[in-house]
């Protein structure tokens, strides 16, 4: 584990009844599992959730008073499988991951569970990965919830309105034996808010006693002639329970407006950006008064019919905003009009986009549309609203176009992945540019510059597979790359598994970073790090053997390049049949420098001998090809003026940020770049020894330099 | 609902947009803007889409302030920005103030942009063979252009000079900037608060709080930006160190400067004059002179710019990077002191250095009398045995004696360096070299020729690389000969070689010279 505390957060998850917490909107969801009695949590971390699994996985002491069981599953699907123990037992279990990447992987098990449906509250805390900052493929969970009927939630983006979904989607799921997902957009996981807090509950049926005393019943396990039954039970009992529950509650809310003949019909988590966009337009104002009568759908699946005829009629026309596509809602909101035939207009991704986020400026565009073809005669008590088109498209504004550089995601400063592409970069230029089957992880910032290595990328830990067409006889092999984390989560069967068996010719670049880095620094099988509550250390090598690969590299200091493009040339030219999995292992360098740091600056405060290494630039020598930075991208080494008018080009240099981590050294050495750079050790708290050591040294090249110096005919 | 106009912070949120890199600290400056706003009653929520981008990409954190109107009103806030509705845009860094202007962030009737007016570099801009750095003073003038208000000042150095981070000075900024209606004090409070590092950023705090209203500090980064720092070198000129009779020459040197030069390019010549005196020697220098004594002699170039160039590429070209050359300057006292200096070492450290070198056979056989040299080098045996001997990464640690004394014998090969095969070839070079530019009656087009040695730089293959785009460009000329444009297209061709390490675009270029 990259040993980061989440000690505060966990503080958090202690307040009690009437308590303000106040924090993220996915600590607000964790939280609320613990005060909704939930009897075991497990999930797959990666943004917008990973803090719900870290804050859960440093709050051991929490969970054992509360009896609550948590998991770091292996992977979506080992998360969703979980939430089995709900299916004969009434114990409320949630589970998380981001979407749509972690449901595609547990779609499978998440199918199985919404057949045979669920006893017990059954939550799945989507971070919904749409729109800017997302890393993944622009799709919607609404697919899967409606294809494997299971309720979608999409609560408006506050955390009262999050907490208050996140509680009553276990009793919705309890009262519909259906397991019910709570959709969470990236901004609404990461937004600071505030709500009263309640105390926690524990579990009614521990996990303990449920196991200690075994139910069974065949009806829920899928199998025919079951699986015939639940397809109807779907239908037939759990959808009328679910539609009852959610009128009953009360979950859509409809905000009136004065203006009778127009609505809008918009997913939840859709509130606050309407609601802006219809305040700039002078619609609205920011305590939530509105003037267009608003129909929130805090539930997106299954829609209420008569909520929304009951909104609708009366209405000559209702906009539907829903993010994404494509249209389900729209869709589905015109197939209960006209079945009770209420003659209401619906505007949809007519007057807004189909595709992409739904920004405030989106939607001022798209409500404007919506009345300029619905009521007219409102746009005249309407505010323009802000429009920077204009200023976008003037002159200065538009002379910044090619100015502005673009700056993609990168490998951080130290990153032990870096050498790995710079050696990369150097077979290629001996033997030629090869398909490279990239992963995803970090290590997919090869795409970008200046490294621009890697064709496709399939899919967590499938790397190696999506190179298994190429392996035919050819006068290349591919090379594939995958990350440890993505090596446990699907790689070793479908990456390494699968080449062992086909008898791949490819090599295998597994980067492992000592845990899972990308996502936070969560401990995985691999591991280095002891952990108390999981079993580390099990090396990848021995996973990679143990299912049969036979030419296998490890490499433990990525940073060595010429070893790294040794063995990557190596793997690319030896005769040896099967695929050739290189293990290129070391440490997070953002993780590790959390973590050593402070304890470096404690130990120098202390007094204690410590050698602290960076690297430079010789100014003089820098002729400024920047031949470096193209093998490298380190943010700490850049460029400057070089001061001198004979340099025109700027040089390299390299600021305090510096780490040491040697790449720079390395590749110079490797790549026979040039002497310009060196490594400064400094030593901190010297001994005596090393001073004694320092003043010879000194004395005698002092002397020489200055005998040189005296010499030298120097113009100033 | 109320029908008057909006009143900011009661009927519309103040809002505010910070834009950052990774890594920056963008998140603690919008932590403390919500800590301040919430410690003094109000409404503050703040958002964020950190992804990926946390790894050094660009990123963008979003906070609203709102007073509440009565006990447990609630207001509902925007999760993002809305391009033209932003109050206050602070970006850490100058392209992403950039950055902000071309999201529609910024606009003229309303948004305050407090930005900080260092450079991080994008990696494309690094990695160019060439000048690649973005145009700062675009940016520096469109956002005068374009904001309501514009604050700016070098907030990085500022921080840094105080021990602390960006952030701190940009809050001190944003506190200067009354645009929160707080006192300065509940803003320093809030760093304290927060508890770390707190007397640094309270420092930093303080810098960036004086750049409003005091014209200074963004007027000097403003100077900055605008003309960068090259300074020409101090005239009169002095002399130090060498003997009586060397420093006789020299002073001859720089009378031949004074005489036999136009005085635009005398600043050059100097830069030049200083560069080989201590490469080699007085008498080298003067060789230095009198090759570009033929150019000055017919130069009728606007701004005697191709003395000037003369001047400037010769300089380099004779002074080649050889292995003496490394080898006396990593062994130089100022150098050490440099490093000191470069990696922030007090008194109280030790620095130990260490060099990288990977010698090649061509290096050696360089470093080699140039006969003895020729006949190592077309030895295939001796050169398996030298590259079997010495063909390895060494690592030297200079400030050890066994390190150092070996690097300060080869520094003091310098005499006979004219005799060594390198030279030779290096001479050979600058020969054909300028007789080239010097037998074209074309004064813009021997500028244009002149100028193409700035291809060749680097050391092993990134030199034999520059070499060989010098040569491709060069090989353009009798394809370009009586042409009036032909200076043009030698300069575009130099543009592309510099363009992309591969020659990519040289090669798209030459194809359309060909076509002419």
């Amino acid at each position: 584990m990259a040993e980061r505390s989440f000690a505060r957060e966990v503080e958090d998850l202690r307040l009690g009844a009437g308590d303000v917490f106040r924090g993220e909107g996915i600590l607000a969801v964790t939280k609320a599992l613990l005060q909704s009695g939930v009897g075991y949590v497990a999930g797959y971390q990666g943004a917008p959730i990973s803090h719900l699994m870290d804050v859960l996985a440093d709050a051991q002491g929490i969970l054992g008073e509360l009896g609550v069981h948590f998991e770091s599953s292996a992977s979506e699907a080992a998360a969703a499988a979980t939430l089995a123990a709900s299916v004969m037992y009434p114990i409320r279990g949630a589970v998380t991951w981001k979407s749509t990447a972690g449901t595609n992987v547990a779609s499978d098990a998440l199918s199985n569970l919404a057949s045979g449906g669920v006893t017990g509250g059954a939550v799945i805390v989507i971070g919904e990965d749409y729109g800017e900052g997302s890393s993944i493929m622009q799709e919607r969970t609404h697919a899967f919830a409606m294809k494997s009927q299971i309720w979608l939630l999409d609560p408006r983006p506050n955390l009262e309105s999050i907490v208050s979904l996140t509680e009553q989607a276990f009793e919705l799921s309890e009262a519909s034996n259906t397991p019910v997902m709570l959709e969470v957009r990236i901004r609404a996981c990461h937004v600071h808010g505030s709500f009263i807090a309640k105390d926690n509950r524990k579990p009614t049926l521990s996990l303990a006693e449920a196991i200690e005393n075994p139910v069974r019943d065949t009806g829920r396990i899928v199998l025919p002639p079951a699986s015939f039954v639940h397809e109807q039970e779907k239908i037939k009992t759990r959808l009328p329970a679910a539609l009852a529950f959610i009128r009953a509650r009360g979950l859509n809310e409809t905000m009136p407006g004065d203006i009778a003949e127009l609505g809008i019909v918009l997913q939840g988590g859709m509130y606050n950006s309407v609601m802006r966009a219809l305040k700039l337009l002078g619609l609205a104002d920011v305590w939530g008064a509105t003037r267009i009568a608003l129909h929130v759908l805090n539930v997106t699946y299954p829609l209420v019919d008569d909520e929304l005829i009951a909104f609708c009629a009366g209405k000559q026309a209702v906009l539907v905003v829903e993010e994404g596509q494509p249209e389900f809602i729209e869709q589905a909101l015109n197939t209960i009009l006209r079945r009770a035939d209420i003659q209401t207009r619906i505007h949809g991704k007519g007057v807004l986009p189909m595709a992409g986020e739904y920004t405030a400026l989106v939607l001022i565009e798209g409500i404007r549309g919506f009345i300029a073809a619905a009521m007219p005669g409102l746009l005249a008590e309407m505010h323009p609203g802000p429009d920077p088109r204009a200023q976008l498209a003037s002159p200065a504004v538009q002379s910044l176009a090619p100015v502005v550089p673009p700056r993609p995601p990168s490998f951080c400063t130290g990153c032990p992945e870096r050498p790995i592409f710079s050696a990369m970069t150097l077979v290629q230029n001996e033997l030629g540019p090869h398909h490279i089957a990239a992963d995803i992880g970090c290590h997919l910032f090869s795409i970008n510059p200046p490294f621009n290595l890697g064709t496709t990328t399939m899919g967590y830990g499938l790397g190696p597979s999506s190179a298994a067409a190429f392996q035919v006889k050819a006068k290349k092999r591919t090379i594939s790359v995958m990350g440890d984390g993505g090596f446990w989560h699907n790689g070793l069967l479908n990456g390494v598994g699968n080449a062992v068996f086909n008898k791949h010719d490819g090599v295998v670049v597994v980067v492992d970073n000592h845990y899972s880095a990308a996502t936070g620094g969560q401990d995985i099988l691999s591991s280095r790090a002891t952990n108390a509550a999981r079993s580390t250390q099990h090396p990848i090598e021995d996973a990679v053997r143990g299912v049969g690969a036979k030419w296998v590299r490890r490499i433990d200091r990525t940073y060595d390049v010429a070893t790294m493009r040794d063995t990557l040339h190596e793997a690319l030219t030896t005769a040896e049949p099967g695929p050739k999995i290189i293990i290129a292992s070391s440490e997070c360098m953002l993780n590790r420098q959390r973590r050593e740091r402070p304890l470096f600056n404690a130990a120098v405060k202390r007094g204690e001998r410590q050698v602290k290494p960076r690297f430079g630039v010789d100014e003089d020598i820098c002729t400024g090809d920047h031949a470096c930075i193209r093998l490298s991208g380190c943010p700490s080494l850049s460029v400057k003026d070089s001061g001198d008018p004979l340099k025109q080009d700027p040089i390299a240099t390299i600021d305090n940020s510096c780490v040491g981590c040697g790449n720079c050294g390395e590749v110079s050495e490797a790549a026979v770049l040039c002497p310009s750079f060196y490594r400064a050790d400094i030593v901190h708290n010297p001994t005596q020894w090393d001073l004694l050591k320092a003043r010879l040294r000194r004395a005698v090249i002092g002397f020489l330099q200055r005998r040189r110096d005296t010499g030298r005919l120097v113009l100033a | 609902m109320n029908t008057h106009p909006d009143r900011q912070g009661i009927d519309r949120p103040i809002t505010i947009a910070i834009m950052a890199m990774g890594g920056q600290g963008g998140g603690v400056l919008a932590d403390w803007i919500v800590a301040l706003a919430e410690h003094g009653g109000w409404v503050a929520q703040t958002t964020s889409v950190p992804g990926v981008a946390q790894r050094t990409g660009a990123t963008i954190y979003y906070v609203e302030l709102i007073r509440p109107q009565q006990r447990n009103s609630r207001p509902v806030l925007s999760l993002m920005p809305v391009p033209g509705d932003v109050d206050i845009v602070i970006a850490a860094e100058l392209m992403e103030a950039g950055r902000a202007i071309q999201r529609g962030l910024i606009s003229p009737d309303k948004t305050t942009l407090i930005a900080s007016s260092h450079r991080s570099l994008a990696v494309v801009e690094k990695a160019s063979p060439g000048d690649g750095r973005a145009d700062s003073a675009a940016v520096l003038h469109t956002a005068g252009a374009t904001a309501l208000r514009f604050i700016h000042a070098d907030m990085q150095s500022m921080a840094e000079a105080q021990g602390s981070v960006i952030s701190a000075a940009l809050f001190g900024a944003l506190a200067g900037s009354g645009t929160l209606p707080f006192p300065r004090e509940a803003f320093e409070d809030t760093i304290r608060a927060a508890g770390v590092g707190v007397n640094p950023s309270l420092r930093a705090f303080a810098a960036g709080h004086a750049t409003v209203g005091s014209p200074e500090p963004q007027a000097a980064a403003a100077a900055a930006i605008l003309a960068p720092a090259r300074p020409p070198p101090p005239i009169p000129a002095t002399m130090q160190g060498g003997s009586a009779a060397e420093r006789a020459e020299l002073a001859r040197a720089l009378h031949r400067v004074a005489a036999d030069f136009p005085a635009e390019a005398a600043p050059m010549l100097h830069a030049g004059l200083r560069r080989l005196v201590d490469y080699q020697s007085i008498a080298y220098a003067h060789a230095y002179l009198d090759r570009i004594a033929p150019f000055a002699a017919i130069d009728s170039t606007p701004g005697h710019e191709l003395t000037l160039e003369a001047a400037r590429h010769i300089a380099v070209a004779m002074s080649y990077d050889d292995v003496i050359r490394v080898a006396d300057l990593k062994t130089r006292g100022a150098r050490f002191a440099r490093v000191r200096s470069d990696v922030l070492a007090t008194q109280d450290h030790l620095v130990e250095t260490t060099e990288f070198m990977h010698p090649r056979v061509q290096e050696i056989c360089a470093t080699l009398p140039a006969r003895l040299g020729l006949y190592v080098e077309t030895s295939p045996r001796l050169c398996g045995v030298l590259k079997r001997l010495f063909e390895h990464p060494r690592r030297i640690r200079t400030t050890t004696l066994h390190g150092f004394i070996p690097l300060y014998i080869l520094a003091s090969l310098k005499p006979w360096r004219p005799r060594l095969l390198r030279h030779q070839r290096e001479t050979a070079h600058i020969d054909i070299w300028l007789a080239l530019a010097g037998a074209q009656s074309d004064q813009r087009l021997a500028t244009e020729l002149i100028k193409c040695r700035r291809l060749i730089k680097g050391y092993s293959d990134t030199h034999s690389r520059g070499q060989s785009k010098f040569d491709k460009v060069i090989s353009a000329l009798p394809l370009l000969a009586g042409r009036g444009d032909a200076a043009d297209w030698i300069r575009r061709l130099r543009d592309a070689a510099l363009a992309d390490e591969a020659g990519v675009m040289l090669d798209g270029a030459l194809r359309t010279v060909a076509t002419l």
